[in-house]
């Protein structure tokens, strides 16, 4: 079952056209990386999957609503389809801790013993369960990124999107981030979509790769078939670069 | 000092009256600015209509003719004393004032704690007023202490109307007595008795607040 479906998708920003007749389907429990040169429409087209960003045109299906529909309830969908961020845009008033059960709390009305133990759960999960206290501005770039996960995680999504989640790290927080979402993908049935720039970790997790440029996609391959015998010259001048650095 | 011992009485019922005057007027003009400056952030657009006219509207024209709209015309329609008539147009006056202060405090919020409340699937009242607001206000308080001292001298306006506040008394004590310097120098230091401590307080806020930031 797809859980994630791009018809004929058009996007524009006034004249600019940022998405170009996107059509995809992902199914449920897939993890797909999308992958390209920066302005090439990723992050536009990973917004648009939680309606962050509007579409002009065309059907956009995410667990069986259309999102182009003006009767479709953003905010449902927003329940079973977690973000993360590259600026992490954690609550800068709130404790790590709250941070993870403010959401479960108002939009979902889990009781607050089972809300705090989830919580605590979760924070274990991306080790930083001794900084449950602290607030935001005390944690660093890689722990804040990891708090950001664990708050998408509690609310229990069926799809879980990542935007460039590691493109603000120093580079020594980025493996701890990867090793998290490499944990989320392993263990578990959702959906993953993730734009990032670490190939190392689109080869060890994705099941599928796209490629996008200029707001297209150019390319929709296997992980394996993409990395060794890419059908697209962009794609294969795109990988030499990334990959010779 | 005998002008003030002998007139006692009025002074502090002046006193009482701008006091209250004072209160409700800083209660709602803080609930009906922060209304407004949240509709003018909002994407739909006549509510950010609505919210820019009011704002205009009440901010560009003098407090005296707001007083005078609601004391002469208003009152024929729902029967208001001048202290009321006074107290709603300081309120209202004040509330354009104050939605400009939130709404600066709102924009100067990134906008990453919106989109992040968002996907995470709360509405946009709830990340208002659990994510955004309580961070703007942090930022907006020395502008809204401005308004909230304003707001106290501006009650004057209420002597216009009958009011019954510091400054009708103070006329009244200064007309019958003679001595208007005496009679103001003590209305002017009744109302330090309420701005100096307001005054305090908003700067202690703030300090307090910059230590937990």
């Amino acid at each position: 079952m797809s859980m994630i479906e791009f018809k004929n998708v058009q996007k524009y920003y006034g004249d600019f056209h940022a998405l170009h007749d996107i059509n995809l389907k992902i199914d449920a429990g897939e993890t797909v990386v999308l992958i390209g040169p920066s302005g090439s429409g990723k992050s536009t087209l990973i917004r648009t999957v939680n309606g962050l960003e509007e579409i002009e045109d065309g059907q956009l299906i995410v667990d069986g609503q259309d999102l182009h529909d003006p009767k479709t309830d953003i905010n449902k969908i927003r329940r079973d389809v977690g973000m993360v961020f590259q600026h992490f845009n954690l609550y800068n008033n709130k404790t790590a801790l709250e941070n993870i059960m403010l959401a479960p709390r108002l939009v979902l009305g889990r009781e607050e013993a089972e809300n705090k133990r989830i919580a605590m759960e979760l924070l274990e999960k991306v080790g930083l369960a001794d900084k449950a206290n602290n607030m935001p501005s005390a944690l660093s770039g890689g722990q804040k990124q990891r708090i950001a996960i664990a708050r998408s995680l509690a609310m229990k999504p069926k799809a879980l999107l990542f935007d460039e989640p590691t493109s603000a790290l120093d580079p020594e927080m980025i493996g701890d981030v990867l090793d998290v979402m490499r944990d989320i993908a392993k263990d578990s049935s959702m959906t993953l979509l993730v734009v990032t720039h670490e190939m190392g970790f689109a080869k060890a997790v994705a099941d599928r790769v796209i490629f996008m440029a200029d707001g297209r996609i150019l390319e929709d391959n296997s992980t394996a078939s993409f990395f060794e015998n890419p059908r697209e010259p962009r794609a294969k001048k795109f990988l030499s670069q990334v990959e010779h650095h | 000092m005998s002008l003030f011992e002998q007139n006692f009485s009025v002074f502090l019922q002046g006193f009482g009256h701008t006091l209250l005057a004072s209160i409700f007027a800083l209660v709602g003009s803080l609930i009906l600015g922060t209304i407004f400056a949240i509709m003018q952030v909002t994407n739909s657009r006549t509510a950010r209509s609505i919210g820019n006219i009011y704002v205009q509207v009440f901010r560009n024209i003098p407090l005296l003719i707001i007083t005078l709209f609601f004391y002469l015309a208003v009152a024929k329609v729902i029967k208001m004393t001048g202290f009321t008539a006074g107290t709603i147009a300081l309120t209202l006056y004040t509330s354009a004032f104050i939605a400009e202060s939130v709404r600066a405090g709102i924009l100067s919020i990134e906008a990453g704690q919106m989109e992040g409340a968002r996907a995470n699937g709360l509405t946009f009242g709830q990340a208002m007023r659990v994510i955004i607001l309580p961070q703007a206000f942090k930022v907006a308080i020395p502008s809204l202490g401005n308004q909230f001292i304003n707001l106290v001298k501006n009650s004057s306006i209420l002597a216009f109307v009958g009011g019954l506040d510091l400054m009708y008394q103070g006329n009244i004590v200064a007309a019958n007595s003679f001595d208007t310097f005496t009679t103001y120098i003590i209305i002017g230091l009744f109302y330090l008795v309420i701005t100096l401590p307001l005054s305090y307080y908003i700067q202690h806020l703030e300090h307090k607040l910059k230590k937990n930031a």
